[in-house]
């Protein structure tokens, strides 16, 4: 990530794409282009920053021997926010998890087909799921801070991934944009664990963003928490996605309807079989006109 | 009725256990206060010359002997302990673990007279040969390497169990900010686990405290203040089975100086395992 990356101040390096890459995570080629733009601080540089889009294509995901989700194609748009939703079981947790190569983690998991994250194959054999992951970020269903103070939560992915540049300023802004600023800013020494789950929720976010990815993916972010919290991290999204692409799972319908722009419904057809994407479309469309029954079904709260 | 038989039974037994430990206090306490009774307790605990028969007591060159090698024992079991337990965790594929645990679990089943010749017959004269020639025949070092040797698999076992236990979605967090397997495992999980870890250390510190024939048979029966790891030294264990062992008459203040032996020790280790347990509670992570 170009834009945090090359110290403030050393414009000859930011100017070349492939050298400041080259710098990344020890000495590990990223994908990330760096914005012409961003050498002078790493505030105004990060307010440039697009998302990236990515293109599935076939994509097979498995348990083992269990074939959990089958034949995905999505072209998720850049700087949009897409929504997956369906009934429980059907993959939507798994498909996810493939798009930054976290599916894998699980032992005896594996998935199949062609995920492209801009120019990059994700799944190519020199491709480095790290990286990946640095680029792609993650919001987990359950809030997960490390045990560490605030600060800490919010600071050690950047610290790890090389971040040079004004540790209290990127802290500041990412807890701002995650809206948990207010609520913490007196408290930034204490541990993770002291917030409440919303605000661990946030907390996670925030520690997303502080890595300034290029997609943020979340799983349910809001399905444990109060409609307060709910309607605070809703409400960043828009903010979000003027400069990330993001995709989120969500079993609450208005929820995908406020805040997505596009939306893809998940399906199994017959029990048993593997979930695949039953329709996905514009977000207007699916939930006024969708073309399948099923989903016009599930959206309406008809089943599911 | 059958049911209330078994349940007086078991609650007979709990009962029965912990009035054996309170009697065993009961007689270690009055046999201290017996001694102190014929002997200064300031002298006992301030002056750094133990010599029974000529009836100097003072508990510090004990004390000494048992700490030298005990700190060379955690200088030798905490980094190999907790490697060991990480790898187990983080890095050993499930079918490993699963033997790897068990059989680090035996490894701490190996009787301590066993340890303690090892020490004496070969790490002491390796010591002379390779890296130390005027090393004492009974030395603190070679002692206290081994006493490290016996607690690795305490150490180890209890950190795995500490480790193992930080949830998978800890994990998962980590590797989504882009962290390598090895900056989760030492920046994360590592920490995540530290109340147990440090756990699993001073229950290891505790056992080499108490521990016997290791100390006995390799450090030596001289009870010397301030001397180096070279030398033979007599840890505060070492004494108690001198005495037992020996012809000391029973009621005999020398005899009685056992006992107030066994109270400090029997206080370092009560204290020891009253900071782990404060320690689990004050740091133990809620997830
Ligand atoms: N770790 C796992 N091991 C084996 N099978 C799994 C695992 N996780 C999920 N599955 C299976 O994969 C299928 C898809 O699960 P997934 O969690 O992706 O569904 P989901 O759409 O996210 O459901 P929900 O809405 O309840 O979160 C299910 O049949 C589930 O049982
Ligand atoms: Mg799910």
């Amino acid at each position: 990530m170009g834009d945090v990356q090359p110290s403030p101040g050393d414009p000859e390096e930011n100017r070349d794409p492939v050298d400041s890459e080259k710098k990344t995570r020890e000495g590990n080629p990223t994908m990330r282009p760096v914005p012409e733009t961003q050498n002078q601080d790493s505030k105004s540089a990060r307010e440039d920053l697009g998302g990236m889009g990515m293109s599935v294509s076939d994509l097979n995901a498995y348990y083992g021997s269990f074939k959990a989700v089958t034949d995905v194609s999505m072209e998720i748009q850049a700087n949009k926010v897409t929504a997956l939703i369906g009934p429980s079981g059907c993959g939507k947790s798994t498909y996810i998890r493939c798009l930054n190569r976290m599916h894998e983690v699980i032992s005896g998991a594996y998935a199949q087909g062609r995920v492209t994250l801009g120019e990059q194959d994700i799944y190519a054999k020199d491709a480095d799921p790290v990286i990946i992951r640095r680029r792609v970020g993650m919001v987990f269903q359950k809030p997960n801070p490390f045990s560490k103070s605030i600060y800490d939560n919010v600071a050690w992915g950047a610290k790890i991934n090389g971040f040079r540049g004004n540790m209290d300023e990127l802290v500041e802004r990412s807890l701002r944009q995650a809206a948990l600023w207010d609520e913490v800013k007196d408290r930034l020494k204490e541990s993770g664990f002291g917030l409440s789950g919303g605000q661990q929720q946030r907390l996670c976010i925030a520690r997303t963003l502080a890595v300034e990815p290029e997609v943020i993916l979340m799983d349910e972010p809001a399905s444990a928490l109060d409609p307060v919290s709910t309607q605070k991290i809703e409400d960043t999204m828009d903010d979000l996605k003027k400069s990330y692409t993001v995709v989120i799972v969500t079993h609450n319908m208005q929820q995908a309807a406020r805040i997505s722009d596009y939306t893809g419904f998940f399906y199994i057809e017959n029990q048993g079989d593997p979930g695949q994407l039953w329709e996905f479309d514009e977000t207007e469309k699916m939930f006024s006109n969708p073309e399948r029954k099923e989903t016009e079904d599930y959206v309406t709260g008809r089943f599911g | 009725m059958r049911e209330t038989m078994i349940k007086l039974a078991l609650t007979a037994c709990a009962y029965l256990s912990i009035l054996t430990t309170f009697g065993i206090v009961l007689v270690l306490l009055f046999e201290t206060i017996g001694f102190f009774r014929k002997e200064s307790i300031v002298e006992f605990l301030t002056s750094t010359r133990w010599s029974p028969t000529t009836g100097s007591f003072g508990i510090l060159p004990l004390v000494y002997g048992t700490l030298t090698a005990t700190i060379i024992a955690v200088i030798v079991a905490l980094p190999l302990g907790l490697l060991a337990a990480i790898y187990l965790s983080e890095y050993a594929s499930r079918g490993l673990r699963r033997w790897l645990k068990p059989a680090l679990e035996i490894l701490a089943g190996i009787p301590t007279v066993v340890y303690g010749y090892f020490a004496l017959t070969f790490i002491t004269p390796f010591l002379r040969s390779h890296l130390f020639p005027d090393i004492g025949s009974f030395n603190a070092l070679s002692a206290g390497l081994i006493m490290g040797v016996m607690i690795i698999p305490t150490v180890a076992s209890v950190s795995e169990d500490a480790i193992f236990a930080v949830p998978q979605s800890l994990r998962e967090g980590a590797y989504a900010l882009g962290a390598t397997k090895r900056e989760t495992a030492t920046k994360i999980v590592v920490p995540a686990a530290l109340s147990g870890i440090v756990a699993a250390v001073i229950l290891g510190i505790s056992r080499a405290i108490g521990e016997t024939m290791i100390v006995t048979i390799a450090m030596g029966a001289q009870p010397i203040w301030g001397g180096s790891p070279l030398e033979g030294m007599q840890a505060m264990t070492a004494y108690i089975v001198q005495v037992v062992g020996g012809e000391t008459p029973r009621g005999s203040v020398q005899y009685q100086s056992i006992f107030a032996v066994g109270s400090a020790l029997f206080v370092m280790t009560l204290t020891l395992n009253l900071i782990s347990y404060w320690f689990v509670r004050r740091f133990r992570e809620v997830y």
